[in-house]
């Protein structure tokens, strides 16, 4: 897609342009602080210290890492096959309403049972919002982004019927469900690692987590290491090659969008399930778009988009802790340096690859 | 009597929601006719909102604050246009960070400013748009159903309903009947003919971004400076996104988008209407359904279910010479 | 001497490059006012890049425009109208949506409000339309006109700018003979008033028919000017293809066996309506090389996107190893599995992912292959293995699996495509340019295995511009003019003038 090729080595192109990139977006972000008459200095220091500095913070910031992993992973899947999928949070959305719907309805069942059952209804849930668009894409030629733009809004106004009208908590004016049976939750880390004998402070850092962690391998897998996944690498990279190969671009398309969705599904799975054990009216806190930034900036590959998410989780937790100290910065500075990220990893990549590629020239040169 | 009282009220009210659509459903037309898709019409129209809030809080003077409210969001369709247009980046994706720039930098800037969770202060007297009496308002006021309707729909509105609506007249005749309209017609759809005819297409292009601004800023203005007393968070609610299902609606025409954006304004006034009602016979009806309606509408336009979605052949697409 | 005029138009050894490619290697040309100039040569030639900087579409790297004697700096589209250059390109530059009139004012409205400059040009095209016989509606919406009436636009566009010098850049591509004679009529028309005419095409009757004077254009240099009528068509052939030393292919007489593949009265329709290929008929006998001769752009490349399943056919049938092939049949995936593996003719654009690894290349297509992994997955080791060897067994250089394969040079990259097909031993074997970019050594290694495996008994149908290549591998070699068969010869029984006349659509040669 872009126009003038630059050629940069390897090294420089997965690691040094996005590096640079989000530097720049932190440096913008600095000026921002400074603007408001912070220092920035001070502020990254308390930036760090709470979301680095103690096991709490750890425990909170990797919580929200699982957040990114998920909607960063869902972008990523997407952008193999050549496809934009704004859809998170409207994915999210509808899958917070399969788990709650599964977690409520099949309340007797075991947690053995309810868990990966009700994880697997949030999958679902994301991924029929996301095939939709997909389907649509494919067989009608409807532009996804506008679609999954659309199906977000559908899915903002779903969930709130659904919560006022039909799964609101009886006698509640809140616009949420009944609480999950104990069983469907999933356990706090700080729980597991006391039956380790390990000591840890409570925090929302649940095993989605580690679902989370799974996932990253599991789209690695597929994408760098399955069939399925080299079929949707080739349609994202040049469908026309993918005809020839004999591999169904529509069919991929499809796919690849489901997938999507069921992955930004993991989203409602920690939210719904390990945090807030029942449904809360928007859970998805925007998440959804981050994940752009986090997918960008991590160049689509599952260990950057974890480096990314982790970026973004220290940004969160640390932004919490920051404005606590400083209520002039509020945590809406991560969605700022994420649509400075977005704007430079992303849309102004040219722009950074030339600057790069001019930098290393000159290194060469002198 | 009392019928025309009530849908010249319903008229109005669906006046008053269309207006930031219009707004910023015109500045998706000029940007997209030109080849450059902006799903960024929230955010700009999130930030006028703010900068025109907090410039007439200071200035107390809502004239200045509009100003300012399109010169905000006219700085922001630029940083689009410089990825878009110079950088030939993804027009998506700048779109999607201009949202969430405008998102957090109005929260972050308000809070610092005002400490009122993002919130401006409450404007006042000159701050804020006054509501104009149209002529003859009041003496036409008695004449049936036209009386009613002039007084109560028609006048009464703010400046910048006004100015929404000259602006409409003053897109659809530029667009049909100048140099300027036939080119950016003609970009939109082949830039490489504007190219060969000798003339600029990133300078077509950045002229119709910077419209796009100014109008998402007028949009965005009347919201904070008209509508309301002040910028709240996210006002923008969407409205941004709406206007983009509006021109799709209206198949990237000006006068089509009006009624686009006045269906849309009326579904939304009937939900407010109808918040809580119950209806004899039907019960009480899902205020989020009608909310639904215009989002659902587009995506079943965008399959060519009923109807069928041109857009400009070449939006979207980074003008690159062919070797 | 001194009182000749200028010519119209003088380009005095132009140069252009795009990146490591030389596009116009110090190329001069001098047109004479009031002449209709043809320019001829095979797609990649270098003329369309010519005229393009003649255009101001690019600006050349090196060398002179002149226009009436005088030095022009032509730096964009603008500049060249100013100089009374008008160019209607192949794809026209036209807003579809868009009346005639509004077109022909596009970027010349004359003023700031349309209503002034609409009105002076409808008063002009009435004009125009009189005196050369170009009637049109000026307020006709353009995208619903038909192709030669869209044409007709874009030359009124040229004229109403004031253009004396008009380029036409393979007009007659889009149009059909009856279409082709009118612009024929509308070119003398404009010689006749004094307007100079450069026509860039690669077809020779159009040539003869019209010019007054011919260039030749090969490999980006300009090889020969001669006046029309002291040439032929046959003499042009040769010019265009040229004389490159003739390459000698050892190769065994033919075993022929039994036919595998037949096609009978197959055409296909693009999307703009036109038919690229009209009732081809042919057979693939096991054991021989069909090469198909044909000027870029008559129905070659069409041919072997339905014969490999990429697009279905309007009409006619496909036998594969005596079995019609159903629509669901005519897919890459089953044909592939059938035996008849693709060399497509573009390997940038289809036959390989540039972005990919040398070894993901290396499966295209046959990612499905249990052989490269268990299950549902591909184990890269194996992959890998399997690249290596093949690379080694092609001689691809650098052997290095994990390597771009936009790192590799167009030889090795050909070599990665045609290794990944041949070893698969099939049974039809359908080749689409496989020497284009491609350095000698490569090429002979290439040509040595394709008749190697033709000696093994493959069915192979080679498609290439390049006619020397046709005539040094082919066992059969049919022609294609305007996406129809024109004639079938022996290979041994033909020569470059023979097939030159076949591919120009000549007309056969009377038995």
């Amino acid at each position: 897609m872009s126009a003038a090729p630059i050629d940069l080595p390897r090294w420089a192109d997965t690691a040094l342009v996005p590096l640079v990139s989000v530097a720049a977006a932190l440096a913008v972000a600095g000026l921002v602080v400074l603007s408001i008459g912070e220092s920035p200095l001070e502020a990254t220091t308390l930036l760090l210290k709470g979301s680095l500095g103690s096991l709490e913070g750890l425990g909170f910031t990797l919580y929200y890492t699982t957040n990114f992993i998920f909607t960063g992973l869902a972008v990523a899947v997407a952008f193999h096959a050549g496809l934009f999928n704004i859809g998170g949070e409207g994915q999210a959305t509808i899958a917070g309403i399969f788990a709650a719907l599964a977690c409520l309805w099949l309340a007797p069942l075991p947690g053995l049972l309810l868990v990966p059952l009700a994880i697997l209804a949030a999958a679902a849930g994301g991924a029929l919002w996301a095939l939709i668009p997909g389907w649509l894409q494919a067989t009608r030629g409807s532009h996804v982004v506008i679609t999954t733009i659309m199906f977000n809004f559908i899915a903002a106004t779903l969930i709130v019927y659904l919560l006022v009208e039909v799964m609101g908590k009886a006698g509640s004016m809140q616009p949420e469900t009944a609480d999950f049976p104990r069983q469907a939750l999933l356990t706090p880390i700080h729980e597991l690692l006391a039956a380790f004998g390990l000591t840890m402070p409570s925090t929302p850092l649940n095993t989605a987590f580690l679902l989370a962690l799974a996932s990253l391998v599991a789209v690695w897998a597929l994408i760098y290491r399955s069939r399925l996944g080299y079929a949707i690498r080739t349609v994202g990279a040049n469908p026309r090659a993918a005809a020839y190969a004999g591999i169904s671009p529509a069919r991929i398309i499809i796919v690849a969008m489901a997938l999507s969705g069921a992955l930004a599904g993991g989203l409602a799975v920690n939210e719904a399930m390990g945090v807030q054990h029942r449904l809360v009216l928007d859970f998805t806190a925007g998440y959804g778009f981050v994940g752009i930034a986090v997918a960008l900036m991590g160049r689509g590959h599952p260990v950057g988009v974890a480096l990314a998410a982790l970026l973004f989780g220290v940004l969160y937790q640390g932004g919490a802790e920051l404005s606590f100290d400083k209520p002039t910065i509020t945590r809406d500075m991560v969605v700022v340096i994420g649509g400075i990220v977005i704007l430079f990893a992303g849309a102004l990549d040219g722009l950074f690859r030339r600057l790069v590629a001019g930098v290393l020239n000159l290194g060469r040169g002198g | 009597m009392e019928l025309v009282q009530t849908l010249a009220v319903i008229l109005d009210s669906t006046i008053r929601l269309s207006i930031p659509l219009l707004c910023a459903a015109l500045a998706g037309l000029w940007s997209e006719r030109s080849g450059v898709v902006d799903i960024g019409l929230e955010g700009k129209m999130l930030i006028a909102a703010f900068a025109s809030a907090a410039v007439a809080h200071h200035s107390g003077s809502a004239w200045t604050g509009l100003g300012a409210g399109m010169l905000a969001a006219v700085a922001l369709a630029l940083v689009h246009g410089f990825s878009a247009i110079t950088w030939r980046g993804n027009q998506i994706v700048s779109g999607v960070a201009i949202n969430m720039l405008a998102a957090g930098l109005t929260v972050i800037l308000g809070n610092a400013w005002y400490g009122q969770g993002g919130r401006t202060p409450t404007l006042e007297g000159p701050a804020r748009f006054a509501e104009l009496d149209l002529p003859l308002a009041g003496t036409l006021k008695e004449v049936p159903v036209i009386g009613p309707i002039y007084d109560i729909a028609i006048s009464g509105h703010a400046a910048p309903v006004y100015l929404a609506v000259l602006a409409l007249v003053l897109t659809a005749f530029t667009l049909k009947h100048t140099r300027f309209g036939l080119r950016l017609r003609a970009v939109g759809e082949n830039p490489a003919a504007v190219d060969t005819a000798g003339v600029s297409v990133a300078g077509l292009r950045y002229a119709a971004v910077v419209i796009c601004g100014a109008l998402c800023g007028l949009g965005g203005s009347y919201l904070a400076v008209s509508q309301s007393a002040g910028f709240l968070p996210q006002m923008t609610a969407g409205k941004g996104f709406i206007a983009l299902a509006a021109v799709i609606f209206a198949n990237w025409r000006p006068v089509p988008v009006l009624f686009a954006c006045l269906l849309f304004g009326l579904l939304e006034a009937i939900a407010i209407r109808l918040q809580g009602v119950v209806l004899p016979g039907i019960g009480q009806v899902p205020v989020q359904a009608i909310q639904a309606l215009p989002y659902v509408m587009t995506v079943v336009l965008l399959a060519g279910f009923i109807g069928k979605a041109t857009p400009p052949k070449a939006s979207g697409l980074p003008y690159v010479k062919e070797r | 001497m001194t009182d000749a005029p200028p010519p119209a138009i003088a380009l005095i050894g132009i140069s252009k490059a795009f990146g490591p490619v030389k596009a116009n290697k110090d190329v001069s040309l001098a047109v004479a006012a009031g002449s209709i100039h043809g320019i001829v040569g095979e797609n990649g030639a270098g003329k369309s890049t010519l005229m393009s900087i003649l255009y101001g579409f690019y600006e050349a790297d090196a060398g002179e425009i002149r226009v009436r004697g005088e030095p022009r700096r032509i730096r964009s589209s603008s500049d060249a109208i100013a100089a009374g250059i008008g160019m209607v390109h192949q794809h026209f530059m036209l807003v579809e949506p868009l009346s005639v009139v509004e077109n022909i004012v596009l970027g010349a409205e004359g003023g700031a409000l349309l209503k002034r400059g609409i009105a002076r040009a409808r008063a002009e095209l009435a004009r125009l339309s009189q005196e050369y016989g170009l009637a049109i509606d000026p307020d006709a919406i353009v995208g619903e006109l038909s192709v030669g009436l869209q044409q007709r636009v874009e030359v009124l566009k040229a004229l109403y700018r004031g253009a004396q010098v008009l380029i036409l850049d393979e007009p007659t591509a889009v149009l059909t003979p009856a279409e082709a004679d009118q612009l024929f009529e509308l070119l003398r028309a404009l010689k006749a008033q004094g307007k100079t005419v450069i026509l860039i095409t690669h077809k020779l009757r159009e040539i003869m028919a019209v010019t007054d004077r011919v260039s030749v254009m090969r490999r980006g240099e300009m090889v020969a000017h001669v006046e029309t009528n002291r040439t032929s068509p046959a003499e042009l052939a040769e010019a265009m293809v040229g004389r490159r030393v003739l390459l000698r292919v050892e190769k065994a007489p033919r075993k022929r066996g039994a036919p595998v593949l037949e096609a009978a009265g197959l055409s296909v329709v693009d999307e703009r309506g036109c038919e690229t290929l009209r009732d081809a008929s042919l057979t693939l006998h096991e054991g021989e090389i069909v090469g198909i001769a044909g000027v870029a752009g008559n129905g070659q490349s069409e041919l072997l996107d339905v014969l490999a399943g990429l697009t279905q056919p309007t009409r006619g049938v496909i036998r594969l190893g005596g079995t019609i092939l159903g629509t669901a049949e005519r897919n890459p995936a089953h044909l592939r599995r059938l035996g008849l593996m693709h060399i497509p003719e573009d390997r940038q654009r289809t036959g390989l992912v540039t972005a990919f690894t040398a070894a993901e290349n290396a499966i295209l297509g046959y990612q499905d292959d249990p052989a490269f992994g268990p299950g549902p997955f591909l184990s890269p080791a194996r992959i890998e293995r399997h690249a290596r060897a093949a690379m080694q067994d092609y001689d691809v250089r650098p052997l290095d699996p994990d390597l771009k394969t936009a790192k590799f040079s167009g030889g090795n990259q050909q070599k990665i495509v045609l290794a990944r097909e041949i070893e698969r031993a099939p049974k039809v074997l359908l080749v689409g340019q496989p020497t284009r970019g491609v350095d000698i050594g490569a090429i002979e290694f290439i040509h040595r295995r394709l008749i190697a495996l033709r000696d093994a008994g493959v069915a192979i149908l080679l498609v290439s511009v390049e006619l020397e290549e046709v005539m040094a591998l082919s066992d059969r070699i049919l022609a294609l003019c305007g996406g129809r068969i024109t004639g079938e010869r022996e290979a041994a029984a033909t020569d470059e003038r023979d097939l030159g006349l076949l591919m120009a659509g000549v007309s056969e040669r009377a038995a």
